[in-house]
């Protein structure tokens, strides 16, 4: 359950950022998440609804951007979409990979008044 | 609660560091919150809304002190290995065989991460070796904020090997780099040989992956090639070396990858 962890991550980071900006309220908050970033979508949106309550987030909107991952194969150098860290390429069927995008895990951008 | 490592406030995180006199030195650390949860309103309303680029990596702030402990460590030229494995696959019986057979020719410190209890460190204090015992309280993983901790009270010393055990959990402590130089999942042959597939992510962040209790091999179904190539699957970086802490069977391959990684003091 790390997930908690990282809702208490993302709060901090979006209150410290809206302070910044003298605002009170985080209106809107827009985070990256890919789909092999390790983060389980249900557990973060169970810890989401406790650790924001009396928070400056604790009535935002939260956009999900859930980028889809994609590797490359190192053998062949087909670039495919993956959902696990042992696909095979699709192409030649080898398991040496280099994960090119879904391990994301950040807070993109915070609309704050 | 903190924002670093989720922990409930009212569960502190406490620090034990076992030394070879039985010095108890504990303390208990509350962790600072460098910024309290804004509850007030008392906030000047910009009239507007404003949208704020931040483009901030989620665990930014865990990567900033991890870098800091790595500083740390590459300063005093220490060997930090980050145990990782689910609880009872042999981690303390691994380091407890390496320390008493090594510990003639190398230094050794030891950080144990369990929710309750010194047991673990208990038994690494019984070989002589400095060891402190954090313990989480609730939490599922040890994160570089308590390393740093650790590290402040047990100051281990230069040209050393640190072994830090993480908390038994093959999900969790994937996703908190410590500041180690390489990670090293075990597992054991009474665990399945699917074990990297149902747990990639700790796989895939791991350099070397430690297969123990292979004397108990003839006694369960484990298809040794199996795992081996689930776990290459999953990272094709990845060592793999069998040993038992029972038989011996194995752990000079462990004792030799060790050596290897520990980089001989520079002399002036």
């Amino acid at each position: 359950m790390h997930e908690l962890s990282i809702v208490m991550n993302i709060i901090q980071i979006a209150e410290q950022q809206a302070k910044a900006a003298n605002a009170s309220v985080v209106d809107e908050i827009e985070l990256d998440i890919g789909t092999m970033s390790g983060i389980d979508m249900d557990s973060m949106d169970f810890a989401w609804e406790q650790a924001v309550k009396q928070t400056m987030l604790q009535n935002s909107v939260r956009k999900v951007n859930r980028i889809k991952a994609k590797a490359k194969c190192l053998d062949c150098g087909a670039e495919f979409a993956i959902e696990k860290y042992y696909d095979a390429c699709p192409a030649c069927g080898e398991h040496l990979l280099d994960i090119l995008q879904g391990t994301e895990l950040r807070v993109k951008s915070l609309t704050v008044s | 609660m903190c924002a670093t490592c989720g922990c409930d406030s009212g569960s502190k995180t406490t620090y034990k560091l076992l030394d070879k006199d039985d010095h108890d030195h504990p303390h208990t650390h509350v962790h600072p919150h460098t910024q309290d949860h804004a509850h007030d309103q008392d906030y000047s309303h910009p009239a507007q809304k404003t949208i704020i680029d931040v483009e901030q990596d989620v665990l930014s702030q865990n990567n900033l002190l991890a870098q800091r402990n790595r500083g740390y460590f590459e300063g005093r030229n220490i060997l930090a290995l980050n145990l990782v494995s689910s609880p009872g696959s042999g981690k303390t019986s691994l380091l407890e065989r390496t320390l008493n057979d090594l510990k003639s020719e190398l230094e050794f410190a030891v950080i144990e991460g369990d929710q309750q209890t010194t047991n673990d460190a208990d038994r690494i204090q019984a070989t002589g070796t400095k060891v402190t015992q954090i313990n989480t309280g609730k939490g599922c993983h040890l994160d570089a904020h308590m390393i740093l901790h650790a590290l402040q009270g047990m100051k281990p010393k230069e040209n050393s090997v640190l072994f830090i055990e993480n908390v038994g959990n093959l999900v969790c402590p994937a996703m908190f780099d410590l500041g180690e130089k390489e990670r090293i999942v075990i597992i054991s042959v009474t665990e399945g040989d699917d074990k990297p597939l149902k747990y990639p992510d700790m796989f895939h962040s791991s350099t070397l992956c430690i297969i123990n209790k292979i004397d108990l091999l003839p006694y369960v179904p484990f298809d040794m090639e199996k795992v081996k190539s689930n776990a290459k699957k999953v990272n094709h970086h990845l060592e793999i070396i069998e040993v038992s802490c029972i038989s011996g069977e194995g752990l000079p391959l462990w004792y030799n990858w060790l050596k290897s990684k520990v980089l001989q003091p520079e002399t002036v």
